[in-house]
């Protein structure tokens, strides 16, 4: 029982913490859009809230959708299929945060690599082959390695039409520039 | 007994658990196959070479399929908070898991609840978790790569996406990183840094910086951190300190890709059948510096 309390008055005491820290915001244009994509993500079995939005996030619409960060492209593939188009996606601790948006291109001969955020895309510069996914930590990053290594760049599946998490999001961004690296 | 946590890319796979068996390329656990080609399975099959290496009992694993959707990992979440306290594994390495810090919370009060906590290893999503969470000081190792170093050193952030500026310029700053994310009690007792040179630190300072032999095209191969940690997780089920078996598996992590030839092109499999080589050329480097700095113990038998 002590042990439990420590953990918890660690907790407690760690008031530099966030409250939600792996949750995000869904803002929308209506409340009819909140009360829609609401019940599709419910439907579709996430935990969801409806609530207020906080200062940053006051747009005309007074309610907003919390909703489990990780899965953010998930939910918003579920969204776009069923025509619901939210205007921003935050972190719920911190609204101002944005995505990482830089990259980082390492040439290494015949091969280019770039990094988005926490993941690597590497093709074969001459067959455009897809040779190596590497970073990242959410359960979609094996997954989209199997899915897309061994492709070729051209004709692979963008990794947010397969992708359902954050790491799957960075990874779109690492391909759409080594696309745009390789004039494609 | 070491037991090892994680999930495989196929939603099909059922939750299992036990000794896995490698078999080639794929490993088999409770009759089921999959690929070591990446993630949690490249972990355990390179936790597997190690603990045959070190002649050391082999580690018990849970796996559950999980496409990055959740459900697998939630169903694992579940099963681990009334199996694992139950257990009395001694080391623990939690890895590819969707991150969810709820449930993270109640399987480390569940843990904690049992008595005293066993040594707990967190990477991949489940360290994003364990940051997230608040009880990042209540881990004994963190393997971040420099990136997710830099996820760890900012407070805020809540998933690498959303590392705030210095996530792409991190290279020569990583001391910076370190101080920031022991500040921030955002870091295991001991980190093992994966980039370019790799950095063995607790709060206090530097252990051990590993940067050779330097193979600049490990970065690309997925499942190379993956390897990493299945090495330093046997080693610690072998007796090692942390410290030590995170400068070790370092050190033995290059060795093995080096003797794979690897070009970016190359799958962590193929590095994954070098580590015994790799390890016993460490253990070897481990037993000359032994010697060099404790002759006293040589003379003795002499």
């Amino acid at each position: 029982m002590a042990l439990v309390f420590k953990a918890f008055k660690r907790k407690k005491g760690n008031t530099s913490k966030a409250k939600s820290p792996d949750r995000g915001f869904l803002s929308f244009h209506n409340t009819s859009e909140v009360i829609k994509a609401e019940s599709v993500i419910r439907k579709n079995g996430w935990r969801v809230r409806v609530m207020g939005p906080p200062p940053e996030l006051r747009t005309g619409c007074d309610l907003v959708i919390e909703f489990p960060l990780v899965e953010q492209l998930n939910i918003l593939r579920l969204l776009k299929a069923n025509k619901i188009a939210p205007i921003e996606v935050v972190p719920v601790d911190d609204p101002l945060l944005k995505p990482v948006d830089l990259f980082h291109a390492t040439d290494y001969g015949e091969y280019l690599m770039v990094r988005a955020a926490n993941m690597k895309l590497t093709v074969h510069k001459e067959t455009l082959m897809i040779v190596n996914i590497s970073g990242g930590g959410c359960p979609d990053v094996p997954y989209l390695g199997a899915r897309l290594v061994g492709k070729d760049l051209r004709q692979a599946p963008p990794p947010r039409e397969i992708g359902h998490t954050l790491c799957g999001y960075a990874l779109q961004l690492a391909y759409e520039e080594i696309k745009r690296q390789c004039s494609l | 007994m070491l037991a090892l946590i994680g999930t495989v890319p196929e939603e099909d796979f059922p939750l299992v658990s036990g000794t896995a068996i490698l078999k080639g390329d794929r490993l088999s656990l409770e009759g089921h196959e999959t690929p070591v080609n990446r993630g949690t399975p490249a972990l355990i099959a390179a936790a597997v070479m190690a603990c045959d290496t070190l002649g050391l009992s082999m580690p018990f694993s849970f796996l559950v399929g999980d496409e990055g959707v959740g459900h697998g990992s939630r169903k694992l979440y579940e099963h681990l908070k009334t199996q694992l306290p139950a257990m009395g594994a001694k080391v623990i390495t939690f890895h590819y898991l969707q991150p969810d810090v709820d449930w993270h919370n109640r399987i480390l009060l569940a843990l904690e609840e049992k008595g005293k906590l066993p040594v707990l290893i967190a990477d991949a999503g489940y360290m994003y978790a364990a940051k997230m969470s608040g009880f990042a000081p209540c881990y004994d190792l963190f393997t971040p790569d420099i990136g997710e170093l830099a996820f760890l050193a900012d407070e805020i952030a809540p998933h690498p996406f959303y590392t705030r500026g210095f996530i792409l310029h991190e290279e020569d700053n990583v001391p910076s990183l370190i101080k920031k994310a022991f500040e921030g009690k955002n870091a295991a007792k001991t980190l093992l840094i994966k980039g370019s040179k790799d950095y063995i630190c607790t709060r206090e300072r530097i252990l051990a910086t590993v940067d050779t032999p330097n193979v600049e095209t490990l970065e690309p191969i997925g499942g190379t951190g993956d390897t990493m940690t299945g090495m330093v997780a046997a080693l610690i089920h072998g007796g090692y300190s942390v410290a030590r078996a995170a400068t070790m598996a370092a050190r033995a992590n290059r060795l093995a890709g080096k003797l794979a030839k690897p070009t970016p092109a190359t799958q962590v499999a193929e590095i994954i059948k070098e580590i015994p080589k790799a390890l016993e050329a460490v253990l070897d480097e481990a037993a000359k510096a032994q010697e060099e700095t404790c002759p006293t113990t040589q003379y003795a038998h002499g």
